[in-house]
């Protein structure tokens, strides 16, 4: 039962993701990225990780959607260079340098994960995805790179209100 | 393992039946209490006391002529009159609309009266809720008129705003309560006691949350574009708005949407601040189809009496009022927390 919704909800996860990539509307793309969104949230729910699940739906499927759909119809791209086009050569090597980086850290993280438990995932306890337990974590253990992380975003939004304060 | 299948089936079955049935009734309400406010008699002419008259509409809508412009982007065109319908359903999923029941001893064991429990339901809501808003924008820009795509946009601005102070003002209910969990949240809810040491009230957040209950309030008019938030469907400036070019059956699925969504809030803040199912001697669900009532009620009452506001009076409003009270009732919430 579990395999199954796994099965099902990668295969949506991927081919929507996929669909991102080759759609020739902007709007379109950011509709199927949003079902991306969404199948992961799905898998999130598989792994017992309630409170991330959540979290997924509200700021990534919610509002940053939100805010993307509202940045291409003010831009209103209706049409878009044609996207079979040869590229020119300068991005045709970023591309493949950037995909085998990638592919490189995927294959290290896979080997890693394998090289450490065998046989099945590592051992959790049960719980461990609701709302007390990830907030102790973050509390906790994490504080550090937490508090780093809302500096870091701080900042982004006062650069971003220069920028465009500076416009008018 | 089927026992607890079937309950949750007839559960789902009566919840849904219940929420359509209440969409469907609440036109009746909203235009018999909107006559009354303004002196007029309201719908008299099919059924007694213009009863029927919901069902006609129905009839009516399923029977016209369904209308799609030919400059529409076809596929979005027909996706949004459902992408806005089904979350506002879905969020009653983990609305607690009672306490257990062994329905007058038919059953063997206690059920409990929600769908199901989750340990993040007041989040989930909130989620589902954030999902809403797609139908509209999309709705607005598919339609290719610029009206419509005005009225998209200005409901995408004002839900967004909006969002943020709703959350920050239930952010006070959840320290209190100390749970995500809507059943808990009503269990913390129950006892008696002392408003400012002489007045007994009930152990509801309403009372220790005053001002995040009306901030909810007033957040909860701008998510469901009620008046005087209603500016996405200005029929004076936008010619209604995202909904122009939507005829027959997707036209009323924006309408279900939206009183759905004035359900959800409503019970929303029910479970949130007026203690859910709990009262005195009535069954459970009946306390708490009464206090969701009484909310409606309070939206259409300020609906026939308020103007609607301006674009910039409303955005001013959001986030030069709302969420900065919303921000003092969190630190002074969770300062007494803490020291409590």
């Amino acid at each position: 039962m579990e395999l199954v919704l796994f099965a099902g909800l990668a295969v949506v996860a991927g081919v929507a993701a996929l669909l991102v990539v080759v759609q020739r509307h902007a709007v379109y793309s950011a509709l199927f990225l949003i079902i991306t969104m969404g199948a992961l949230a799905g898998i999130y729910i598989l792994l017992e990780a309630h409170f991330v699940w959540v979290i997924q739906v509200i700021v990534y499927a919610g509002a940053i959607m939100v805010l993307f759909l509202f940045v291409i119809m003010l831009l209103d791209i209706r049409r878009e260079p044609n996207p079979w086009a040869p590229p020119d050569r300068a991005r045709i090597l970023v591309a493949v340098v950037l995909s085998l980086v990638l592919l490189v850290e995927l294959g290290m993280a896979v080997g890693q994960r394998l090289m450490l438990s065998p046989a099945g995932g590592p051992d959790v306890a049960g719980g461990f995805g609701t709302t007390q337990t990830v907030g102790r974590l973050l509390f906790t253990d994490f504080l550090f790179p937490f508090e780093i992380t809302s500096i870091i975003l701080l900042v982004a939004m006062v650069g971003a209100m220069v920028l465009a304060k500076k416009h008018q | 393992m089927l026992e607890a299948l079937i309950v949750m089936l007839v559960k789902i079955v009566v919840v849904f039946t219940a929420l359509l049935l209440t969409v469907a009734y609440m036109t009746w309400i909203e235009r018999k209490l909107i006559a009354d406010f303004q002196v007029r008699l309201g719908p008299t002419r099919v059924g007694p006391y213009g009863l029927l008259q919901p069902i006609a509409d129905g009839l009516k809508l399923m029977f016209k002529e369904d209308l799609i412009p030919s400059q529409v982007d076809r596929a979005i065109f027909l996706l949004a009159p459902s992408l806005s319908i089904i979350p506002a359903f879905i969020a009653f999923a983990v609305i607690p609309f009672g306490d257990t029941t062994t329905l007058f001893g038919l059953l063997s064991k206690p059920v409990p009266l929600h769908i199901t429990d989750i340990d993040v339901g007041l989040l989930f809501v909130f989620g589902v809720a954030s999902l809403g808003v797609y139908g509209i924008v999309l709705a607005g820009w598919s339609s290719n008129n610029k009206y419509s795509l005005l009225g998209g946009l200005r409901s995408s601005a004002q839900l967004i705003s909006y969002e943020l102070s709703m959350g920050l003002s239930v952010v006070g209910v959840l320290l209190l309560a100390s749970s995500l969990s809507l059943v808990e949240i009503v269990r913390a809810q129950a006892g008696l006691s002392w408003w400012f040491g002489i007045l007994p009230v009930p152990n509801w957040f309403v009372f220790s949350q005053p001002l995040g209950f009306c901030i909810y309030f007033c957040c909860a008019l701008a998510e469901t574009n009620r008046a005087p938030f209603d500016l996405p469907e200005a029929e004076t400036e936008l010619v209604a708005g995202f909904h122009t070019e939507y005829s027959s059956m997707k036209f009323a699925m924006f309408f279900m949407a939206e009183y759905a969504n004035m359900i959800t809030v409503a019970a929303l803040a029910t479970t949130m601040f007026l203690g859910g199912w709990l009262g005195p001697i009535a069954p459970s669900p009946v306390w708490f189809v009464g206090k969701v009532f009484l909310m409606l009620f309070l939206f259409i009452w300020i609906r026939s009496t308020l103007p609607r506001f301006r674009y910039d009076q409303l955005m001013s409003f959001g986030w030069k009022r709302l969420l900065p009270l919303a921000l003092l009732n969190t630190v002074i919430t969770a300062v007494v927390a803490a020291r409590g």
